[in-house]
Parts: structure tokens; C-alpha cells; sequence
């Protein structure tokens, strides 16, 4: 838009993600403007951003997107879980009524060249009947009937619908791995940061995970580039559930699957961890989703690979196990450097250290 | 014999063994309480130095006299002091560290030192969690070091597995493992990855049903030693990895028919793993595996309760719910392993994969050299268990 730079809309300032990236997307030089709407003011600094309080399940919105001129939406504020806003009800309303509304604003506005809308790979599911590696065309082997992942299957199947009506606008869907960071409150990150972390008895998923860094910066990637298309977003590599709960130097605690659900609402209702049942799926059978595309076509390059923002995200938290670990180590100091060691050894003792 | 010889039974509340004669033997009178002092034990041993000729000398004294041993009680008898000891303190520091030595000497060699820390820097890489798995969770390290080494000796003991052809198998690039399906659990699975591995140092990465990943520990395990599921979209992406792809296409039909039909190749699915190898142009190796129909000769079933658990079948063998946990224990068949000639993919033009006419007509040829391979195999063993 000229020299004046972008206007940009983020919804869902208010909580900290959709805050941080506000400020960040007003930083960036190809951005000039940035308005904030939230049903709620946000809890910290917005800097530059100017505030909107708005409700996007109002149409409201649809006025301030054409008084303001905004030619860029970013849609943050499909929440994972009810948490201050309410109950499920008030979670779904806002998610799905909240999106279509915004979608019909967004429809209504002429100068709109550009939606960004942050997605979760939560859309693909978890099952046993999975594929390793979701690429961004497979759709979930099972429909989501309840939760996160149904409204955000619904919020996604609006805003397809939008980019049929509206060919003219660049539609970015951004599915987003787990989001993961020192300060990022979601229902994966209070269940690592219990004290003693329930598992699935037998099952050891495959996890992976975007680092909040990335997450911003990818988002803004999207705001400012001409890319249109559906992307997974994701660090690079995998982790084992029990791989990284060992990294956390965390005790586990494995349940059945059955009980892990009744352990789950206890801790809901304890306000310790947020148990749904798309994050029970997700502990017993993990998911994995390909990145090719976000490389190729969106061209991003998170900065974390799953293993390093798991690395940042456990860096505040103080270990609560690991004591087999403190004993071999101290054994190990008495003994010489492994590295030192020829390299001239028994293959049936050594065989598979040089692991890639 | 005139009179009857009397022999005393026990020893009239005197020490010795009831020989009948009146003296006690010499080591019952060192046993015995009010006896002289024995020899000193060892745990005298901190005693000075000056004590020790009379204990050697003792021995033979007693020996040459030993009748002449008086008695009197009580008069040389020192204060027995027992000290009591854990089992832990009374062994000297040195002989724990020598014994160390010697078993750490035994199990990993001369170069024990470093090799114990090889050991435990591997077992602190498991317990920090300081792997790295592939995007499929395979774990080449716990695969390695735990299933290879836990397996091997199975294939070669108890199996005997005998592998054939296996330069038929690429040492690069992607290549689809095609096999028969058999023997009631999926032994043959097991045994056919620790062959490859053995004999090209490649893993074989199998794929599976979705059973598999149901299923708690096993869908672990399955997934750390490089399964994945049986779909187009995975085979797909290991084959353009260059990984060696194993699939079993009878599948439940296969490794759940009865007994009288062994070594009859079910229907081959629906040719997925034909269109998977069409598309990324890899070789096709079929595999014929004889002697896992053996294994657990299936001879019933149970349909109603495997509908009930949600399995394909619940089998019935000679020993198995008979023997309880016994009849779990395989019947040591002999096995034979033969990987038949590659067939090449990449000579067909782009649209093979969807001309269904050419995927039936190649995966009835796997299927034939399969089956064909197997009838010979069978004429050449000379019984099921040599």
C-alpha cells in the first residue's frame, strides 16, 4: 500500500502471543501501521500498536476494517483452550462465530489484499492410523467430532470458502506445529511443566514443535510476502515424548489410556494442566507433519529445530527427576573420556555409537 | 562271631563322631568346647608377628600325639570376642576394587576403562535423552545395541536362518522387500530385519498395520526400530529416502491361515506396494521366507472373542492355550531366507502407477516368484526342524 507502508489487523491481542506479534509486525519496515483488536485489552506493552476493543463476533469489526484502511488481517485469536474466556461454549463461539464474522467483514472490505490466518496441525489429528508425515494436502483419517480440533476444521473450511469468494485476496493458512517457548501458557506446555508427567501406558508419541520466535516470525513472513497457500509450519526434526520428558529431567508417571483421561480432568479441574482429548490422541500417537512446502513455497527457515525450542522452553524450568542421571555421572568422571577412547574396539560393545 | 560287638549310637555326650572308640577324634576335641586354643583365624591376623611359628607348628604336634592331649578346662582358653560385621565392611577395599577390575577386565576386555565409559556415556545419552530418532521415531541406536543383539541370537540358534541371495539386495537407494506373511505372530518380520541387517549392514524399515500402532508397547517398539505404517503416502516417502522398505502384503491373511494351508500365498492386497515402487522406480525384491508357517501351526480359532478384542484372530496351536505361557515358545523350525532377482521399476513410463492393468499384472508376478521360490525351497529342506 504506497509508501505509507501496510495496515495491518491482528486479532487477539490480548493474550501474549497475538500481543508479540502485533509489536513485532509494527517493527518491521514494510509494515506502517497496526491496529489491535480484542474483545479484552492486552495485559502488557502493545508499543506502536494502537488498540481496537472490539468483539469479532460483532459486526464492528467490518467498520473499523474499512475506516481504517486495513489491507492486511491477521487472524490470531482461535484459542486452544477456554481458560479466562469461559467455557467450551464461549470458546467455540468465539473461534467459529468469531471467525465468520470476521471472514464477512473482511469480504465486505475492497481494499483488502491479504489474509493471514494462524492454524494449528492440530487439523490433521492424531491416530494410529496415521502416516508418519502429514504433507498440507491430507486431510485427517478421522473427523474431529469435539473440541480444538473441530473448530479449527470449521474455522478452516471458512476461510477456504472466503479465498473461493474472494480469488483477489492472498489467503496465507499457517498450520502451526505445537507452539512452544518459555513464555508460552497452552495445554502442552502446563502438561511439561507438571512436576511428574503422566504418559500413556505403552505408546510414545511423536512430537514436534515451533518455537514462539519462529511462530511470530513466520507470521510476519506471511504478512508482508505476496504468498498465498496452505503451509505447515514446524521445527525441524522429531522428539519422543519420552526423549524430551527425559530432557526435562522429569519423573513420569505411565497410566492406561483410560485413566489418563480421568488424571486429565482432575488436573483441569485443579487448574494444574489443560487434559483435552485431541491432546490425549495427541500423547498416545503423535503426529508429524511434513515441511517441504513451508521452505519451498513460503519460503521460511524457522530458526529453532524442534529439539532447540524444546531446549529454550526447558531452560526456566528446574529439574524435578533425574537422579539416575547425576549417578552415572559421577560415575563416568572416574573413568576416561569416551572420545579418548581408540577406535580399535569390539563392534558387539560399541556397535551403533556413531549414531547421525 | 561270639559275642556281639556293642557300637555305641552318638557319643555318649563326649565330643567326636561316635566311632565307638573312647577318645574323641582330634577335630572334635578342637572343636569342642574347653578344648585348647585352636590356631588363630584370621581374623587374629592383626596380632603381632610372634604368634604366628606356634600356629604353624601346632598341626603336626597334634598329629603325632594325639592321644596324649589332657584336657584341663578352661585354663588356656582366651575371651572369644566375635565382632560383628557387615557383609560389606569385612572385605577389603582393594579386593572390591581388584574384583571390579577383574569382572569389568572379563566382559569388556583389556581396554576396560575406556569401554565402561563408552557404556555409561551411552547409557547417559538414554537417560538425558540425547538421541536422535528420524522423522519415522526410528531409533538406530536402541535398534542396534538392544533388538539386533536380543534377535540375533533367535535367528542363529533357534532358527538357524539361512539367507540366500541376499546380493540381491542394492547396498544403496531405495528397494522394496516383498515377502510372504506367515506363522500366526509376526516372527518372520523380525527375523527377516536381522538378516538384512546382518548381511548388508542396511535396516530394513517395515511397514505395518495400523494394528501395530494400536497396540501399546509393541506400536513403541515398532516405531523405534523404524516401522511405519503400511500407506502410500509413507511407503512412498521412504522409498524416495533410499530406505530398503519391507512390506508384507498377505498380511493378516498370511500370518493368520490355517496350518493346512502353509506355503499358500493369499491374495497380495490390492497392489499398493506395486504402485508405491511404480512411482519412486525402485526395485522390487521378492523375499520367500520358509519356515515360519512352522513356528506356531495354527489349527483353530477363535472368532467371536477376536471380534470382541478388536483383533483379526485369536489363535489356537497344538500347545498355546494349552501350555499357557509355554506354548508361546516358537517350535524351532529351520528357516530359509531367499531374495529372488530384483524386479526393475524404472523402465515403465510415468503413468504406470495409475494403469491398474500393469500393477495387477506386476504384483502377480512378485507373487509368483514368491510362490515358486517357496515350492523349491520346500523341496530342497530336508525337514521341517534340520
Amino acid at each position: 500500500m504506497g509508501s505509507a507502508g501496510r495496515v495491518v489487523l491482528v486479532t487477539g491481542v490480548s493474550r501474549d502471543l497475538g500481543r508479540r506479534f502485533a509489536r513485532a509486525a509494527a517493527a518491521d519496515p514494510a509494515v506502517g501501521r497496526v491496529i489491535g483488536v480484542d474483545a479484552v485489552p492486552p495485559h502488557g506493552d502493545i508499543g506502536d500498536v494502537s488498540f481496537v476493543r472490539a468483539d469479532i463476533r460483532n459486526p464492528v469489526i467490518a467498520k473499523v476494517i474499512v475506516k481504517e484502511d486495513v489491507d492486511t488481517v491477521v487472524h490470531m485469536s482461535v484459542i486452544a483452550t477456554p481458560g479466562s474466556a469461559g467455557g467450551r461454549n464461549t470458546m467455540k463461539e468465539l473461534n467459529v462465530i468469531g471467525t465468520m464474522q470476521l471472514l464477512a467483514a473482511c469480504q465486505k472490505a475492497p481494499g483488502l489484499e491479504r489474509l493471514v490466518v494462524k492454524s494449528t496441525t492440530t487439523v490433521y489429528g492424531a491416530s494410529s492410523r496415521d502416516p508418519a508425515m502429514f504433507t498440507e494436502d491430507m486431510e485427517p483419517r478421522r473427523a474431529a467430532r469435539a473440541g480444538y480440533a473441530k473448530d479449527v476444521a470449521e474455522v478452516e473450511s471458512y476461510v477456504r470458502g472466503f479465498a473461493r469468494r474472494r480469488p483477489d485476496v492472498a489467503v496465507t493458512l499457517l498450520r502451526a506445529a505445537n507452539v512452544i517457548g518459555p513464555h508460552v501458557t497452552s495445554p502442552l506446555t502446563s502438561y511439561f511443566r507438571l512436576p511428574v508427567i503422566p504418559t500413556v501406558l505403552g505408546h510414545d508419541p511423536r512430537l514436534q514443535f515451533l518455537h514462539e520466535r519462529d511462530l511470530i516470525d513466520v507470521l510476519r513472513h506471511a504478512a508482508v510476502n505476496d504468498i498465498a497457500g496452505t503451509f505447515n509450519v514446524a521445527g525441524d526434526g522429531i522428539l519422543m515424548l519420552s526423549q524430551a520428558v527425559r530432557r526435562l529431567q522429569r519423573p513420569t508417571v505411565s497410566l492406561p489410556p483410560f485413566a489418563v483421561g480421568g488424571v486429565g480432568s482432575a488436573l483441569r479441574s485443579a487448574r494444574l494442566a489443560d487434559f483435552s482429548p485431541e491432546q490425549i490422541d495427541l500423547l498416545t500417537y503423535g503426529r508429524g507433519v511434513d515441511t517441504t512446502r513451508m521452505r519451498t513455497g513460503l519460503g521460511f527457515e524457522p530458526a529453532f529445530t524442534t529439539a532447540e525450542a524444546f531446549a529454550d522452553f526447558g531452560l526456566p524450568l528446574t529439574p524435578t527427576g533425574g537422579r539416575a542421571e547425576k549417578v552415572l555421572a559421577r560415575m563416568a568422571r572416574s573413568l576416561p573420556e569416551p572420545s579418548r577412547v581408540p577406535s580399535t574396539l569390539p563392534h558387539s560393545v560399541l556397535g551403533g555409537v556413531d549414531h547421525g | 562271631m561270639g559275642d556281639a560287638e556293642i557300637i555305641p549310637i552318638g557319643t555318649r555326650g563326649r565330643p567326636g563322631r561316635g566311632t565307638g572308640s573312647s577318645q574323641p577324634s582330634s577335630a572334635a576335641r578342637n572343636l569342642a568346647a574347653g578344648s585348647k586354643p585352636a590356631a588363630p583365624t584370621a581374623a587374629k591376623k592383626a596380632a603381632p608377628a610372634k604368634k604366628a611359628p606356634p600356629k604353624k607348628a601346632a598341626p603336626p604336634k597334634k598329629a603325632a600325639e594325639p592321644a596324649a592331649v589332657d584336657l584341663p578346662p578352661d585354663v588356656q582358653r582366651a575371651p572369644t570376642t566375635t565382632r560383628d560385621r557387615g557383609p560389606m565392611s569385612g572385605i577389603p577395599a582393594a579386593d572390591w576394587l581388584s574384583a571390579i577390575n577383574h569382572g569389568a577386565r572379563e566382559v569388556f576386555g583389556d581396554q576396560w576403562e575406556p569401554q565402561l565409559a563408552q557404556f555409561l556415556a551411552f547409557l547417559r545419552r538414554r537417560v538425558t535423552g540425547d538421541f536422535a530418532v528420524d522423522e519415522y521415531g526410528f531409533d538406530r541406536e536402541i535398534t542396534e545395541r538392544f533388538l539386533m543383539a536380543t534377535l540375533r541370537p533367535i535367528a542363529e540358534k533357534w532358527f538357524r536362518v539361512e539367507v540366500r541371495g541376499a546380493e540381491n539386495i542394492p547396498a544403496e537407494g531405495g528397494a522394496l522387500v516383498v515377502s510372504n506373511h506367515s506363522g500366526t505372530v509376526p516372527v518372520d518380520g523380525l527375523m527377516t530385519l536381522v538378516s538384512i541387517h546382518d548381511h548388508t549392514g542396511r535396516f530394513l524399515r517395515p511397514l505395518g498395520a495400523d494394528l501395530v500402532f494400536k497396540m501399546p508397547f509393541v506400536s513403541t517398539m515398532a516405531r523405534k526400530s523404524g516401522a511405519t505404517l503400511a500407506c502410500n503416502e509413507d511407503a512412498e516417502r521412504m522409498l524416495r529416502g533410499g530406505e530398503l522398505v519391507g512390506v508384507w502384503p498377505e498380511g493378516f491373511k498370511g500370518i493368520g491361515k490355517p496350518y493346512a494351508e502353509r506355503y499358500k500365498l493369499q491374495r497380495f492386497g490390492r497392489g499398493g506396494f506395486v504402485s508405491a515402487a511404480l512411482r519412486t522406480g525402485v526395485p522390487i525384491i521378492p523375499l520367500s521366507v520358509v519356515g515360519a508357517e512352522e513356528i506356531f501351526p495354527l489349527v483353530g480359532n477363535v472368532p467371536s472373542l477376536a471380534r470382541l478384542l478388536g483383533l483379526p484372530y485369536i489363535p489356537i496351536t497344538p500347545f498355546f492355550p494349552l501350555l499357557g505361557p509355554l506354548g508361546l515358545v516358537p517350535l524351532p523350525s529351520k528357516w530359509l531366507l531367499e531374495f529372488g532377482e530384483p524386479i526393475r521399476t524404472d523402465e515403465f513410463d510415468a503413468g504406470a502407477a495409475d494403469d491398474p492393468m500393469l500393477v495387477f499384472n506386476v504384483t502377480d508376478q512378485v507373487r509368483e516368484t514368491i510362490q515358486q521360490t517357496l515350492y523349491s525351497l520346500l523341496m530342497k529342506r530336508h525337514s521341517v526342524f534340520r
